[in-house]
């Protein structure tokens, strides 16, 4: 029997190892923008799950404007990695750090 | 006939837009533009001055006493601009404006090649307007007005050629010296204001009384008492106004302006401001035993010893501003023991007297081209017939010799403090008594230096030096040439520097004679002059009193006389026949000789005191307190706090995207185990 607590499990799965990806990542940009995506995920699996278990349609509303959403962004995300990768011609994360103060 | 406000209003208004007229159109109206518009000023103010007086005095006017303007209303208190007119009041006017219009007649001829030639102008009917607003208030706030605005106008002109640095020490000098008496007056007029709650004279006066048994708390068991504190605050502003002791410093630097003003402003009137006022406050002062005594030391002391240091000056200048420091002594003492009526009597002849005596001396200066050292002139008289004459006239009317001005004056104050049992009227009477020798001694030492004797310049003709030669500013010129040579022998100066000369003399000559019995002892001043009848010395030296003549016949039988006689003889014999005396006097008496030249050391005292002590002070506070304090622990502190902070909060912006997640993520976490934490 597949339990709330299994889905709610898997989703914490998901959410930590994309935050796993973006502390350990030290290469990519790319990949980056992916641990973002599957954090998305993460929190659509709990939304369906919830949804489903509360007999409540509204959580799954919410996961397919998550999903637009999370499209348009890495839409932009990709566009600046482009322009990124155009200006500095890297996508090492170890490289791009303007921001220090 | 009650006096016309637009009369009193011309009279003030007058010399100002003669004054603006020639300070702001000067370029326009040129420099015979700027002396006749000032010059016609002051004829109006003075043309009518006499009228005022004519008024008071034969006319039947009663005394005039209105506001004119509102000036400002701060809560009950407000302040207006009114005139008092009484006999004192009118009698100062015309002193002023008398004085004034001739220096303004002399300066045309003593100014001649000088660029600030309007400036001038315009500075000296400043003054006249200022001095007026002064002697014509009814208030105390108004007269302090007119107080610093003289103020003003004696910096202005002492540093009137401000490109020369001693100048501008005077003035500054004189503006510092005069900051510490007008704290006191301030304080005075504040202590005023609080116990009997007006600045109006004629309220403050009637309302005097009630100062009896005020007293000022200033501690738990100290009281002072209020009449005593108001008359001493408001007498300090006239040491520093009027040069007492030890405010006397600044008025023989004060030498450092042209001459006129040394006549006008340091001699004849601004000086005398403060004898003037105590005279107007009698009500306030006849309180205070107390201050008076306080007045009178003062005044005694200034008397003698200032007088003793014109005795070694070499300068004609400072010969006669020490003998100003000295009268103004005598003037003081009168006030001290109740003789107000005789300060201010001697405070007129003075003013004639000392003014012709400050103009013959420039008179002199110009004839010799701008030296002023005495040990470099003698024997004058033959070039300069007038000026030689006047001065005498002056220098004889100073030392008090019967029938001058001087002596009426003089003489009715020894003679005032000899009656007086005031504390300390016999010390003043031993001041008094004595400082007429020494009046006596540095008066003729001067008249034999300058006129009389071998002449000790050389007269060098000199081809392609010209004659328009330059006054005191050309300062410069001097010192590539010789002392004691001349180009030019020296001549009488032109008629605008010897009209205001004779002018001068015949009042110096005559006056004493026809207003001594009315103003001393006719109670000539009437209500302006307020003295209690136990005090009344005047009335005990009028009781001897009989006429002008008689007294003058008198005075050759007493005392002071015979001093001056005595000084007269002596100087006579060592600067006419054996002038080697005098430097065997000077070195056999060397230590005191010495105290006399350094000025018993005020000067340098107050100069290592003040001057190096507020500099010391200065630097304390821009070295300790500025440069330190505010901007070292504060300014740059503060700034470089927030910069080690900041260098260490830098390394937190490692500027890679997974910190700052990783930051955001235990920030949630930390919060939400906060908010569980509560929950729990």
């Amino acid at each position: 029997m597949i339990t709330l607590s299994h889905y709610i499990v898997l989703g914490a799965i998901l959410f930590c190892i994309s935050v796993a990806g973006l502390f350990i990542n030290r290469k990519n940009v790319i990949v980056l923008l992916m641990a973002i995506e599957l954090m998305l995920l993460a929190v659509n699996i709990n939304f369906v799950a919830f949804s489903r278990f509360n007999h409540d349609v509204a959580g799954q509303v919410f996961v397919f404007f998550i999903l637009t959403v999370a499209a348009a962004e890495s839409a932009i995300g990709l566009a600046i990695l482009v322009l990124l990768f155009r200006n500095r011609s890297t996508v090492n994360v170890a490289e791009i750090d303007s921001m220090k103060g | 006939m009650e006096l016309s406000t637009s009369i009193l209003l011309t009279i003030a208004l007058a010399p100002l837009v003669g004054c603006l007229l020639a300070g702001f159109l000067g370029k326009q109206i040129g420099r015979v533009g700027a002396h006749s518009v000032t010059i016609l000023g002051l004829l109006i103010s003075c043309g009518l001055s006499f009228y005022v007086l004519y008024q008071i005095t034969m006319g039947g006017a009663p005394v005039y006493n209105h506001n004119i303007y509102t000036w400002f209303e701060i809560g009950k208190y407000t302040a207006t601009v009114g005139f008092l007119i009484d006999r004192l009041t009118a009698m100062m006017m015309v002193v002023v404006t008398f004085v004034s219009l001739l220096v303004h007649v002399y300066t045309i001829g003593y100014m001649a090649d000088d660029d600030g030639y309007q400036r001038f102008f315009s500075y000296i009917s400043l003054f006249t307007f200022s001095m007026l607003m002064l002697v014509m208030s009814n208030n105390f706030l108004q007269l302090f007005f007119g107080w610093e605005a003289v103020g003003l106008v004696s910096y202005l002109l002492i540093g009137f050629w401000y490109k020369r640095p001693t100048a501008i020490f005077a003035n500054l000098k004189a503006f510092i010296v005069n900051r510490v008496g007008d704290f006191g007056f301030l304080l005075g007029i504040a202590a005023i204001l609080y116990f009997l709650g007006t600045l109006d004279y004629a309220t403050a006066f009637s309302a005097a009384p009630t100062l009896i048994g005020k007293t000022l708390t200033v501690t738990q068991s100290t009281q002072w008492d209020a009449a005593t504190v108001i008359c001493i605050l408001l007498f300090i502003g006239a040491m520093g106004k009027s040069a007492q002791v030890p405010l006397h410093v600044w008025l023989p630097d004060s030498m450092e302006g042209p001459t006129p003003i040394s006549a006008l402003i340091h001699a004849a009137t601004m000086v005398t401001a403060g004898i003037f006022m105590v005279a107007r406050m009698s009500p306030l002062y006849e309180l205070s035993e107390t201050a008076l005594s306080f007045v009178l030391v003062i005044g005694a002391t200034g008397a003698l010893f200032t007088g003793l240091i014109g005795i070694v000056q070499n300068d004609i200048k400072r010969v006669v501003a020490y003998s100003t420091l000295s009268q103004l002594g005598y003037m003081t003492v009168a006030l001290g023991v109740s003789a107000y009526a005789g300060a201010v009597y001697h405070l007129m002849t003075h003013a004639f007297f000392k003014a012709l005596l400050f103009l013959g001396a420039g008179s002199v200066i110009i004839a010799m081209h701008h030296e002023q050292d005495m040990r470099y002139m003698g024997g004058l008289r033959k070039y300069m017939p007038i000026t030689w004459i006047t001065m005498w006239i002056g220098a004889l009317a100073l030392c008090g010799v019967p029938f001058f001005s001087g002596f009426y004056s003089k003489d009715s104050i020894i003679d005032a403090v000899h009656e007086s049992h005031r504390w300390g009227s016999g010390y003043a009477y031993f001041c008094v008594v004595v400082g007429a020798f020494v009046t006596a001694t540095y008066t003729f030492r001067q008249m034999y230096m300058t006129f009389h004797g071998k002449e000790r310049f050389k007269v060098v003709e000199h081809h392609g030096h010209h004659d328009a030669h330059g006054h005191d500013d050309h300062h410069d010129d001097h010192d590539h040439h010789e002392q004691g040579v001349l180009h030019h022998p020296p001549k009488e100066s032109p008629w605008v520097v010897t009209l205001p000369l004779i002018l001068l003399a015949i009042p110096s000559l005559f006056v004493g004679m026809f207003t001594v019995k009315p103003m001393l002892f006719g109670g000539w001043f009437g209500e302006s002059i307020h003295v209690q009848s136990a005090n009344n010395v005047l009335e005990e030296v009028g009781k001897d009193f009989h006429s002008w003549w008689q007294a003058g016949l008198d005075g050759f039988a007493q005392l002071p006389f015979w001093l001056v006689f005595a000084a007269f003889m002596m100087t006579t014999y060592i600067y006419l026949f054996n002038p080697s005396v005098a430097d065997k006097i000077k070195s056999a008496l060397k230590p005191i000789w010495t105290i006399l030249d350094r000025k018993y050391w005020v000067d340098d005292i107050y100069f290592a005191i003040f001057a190096r002590g507020g500099v010391a002070l200065g630097r304390m506070f821009w070295k300790g307190g500025d440069a330190a304090v505010i901007d070292g622990v504060l300014i740059d502190g503060s700034a470089s706090t927030i910069q080690r902070i900041a260098s260490g909060l830098r390394r937190v912006q490692s500027g890679y995207l997974y910190h700052y997640a990783f930051a955001m993520i235990l920030g949630l976490i930390l919060l939400m185990g906060g908010y569980w934490l509560i929950g729990q």
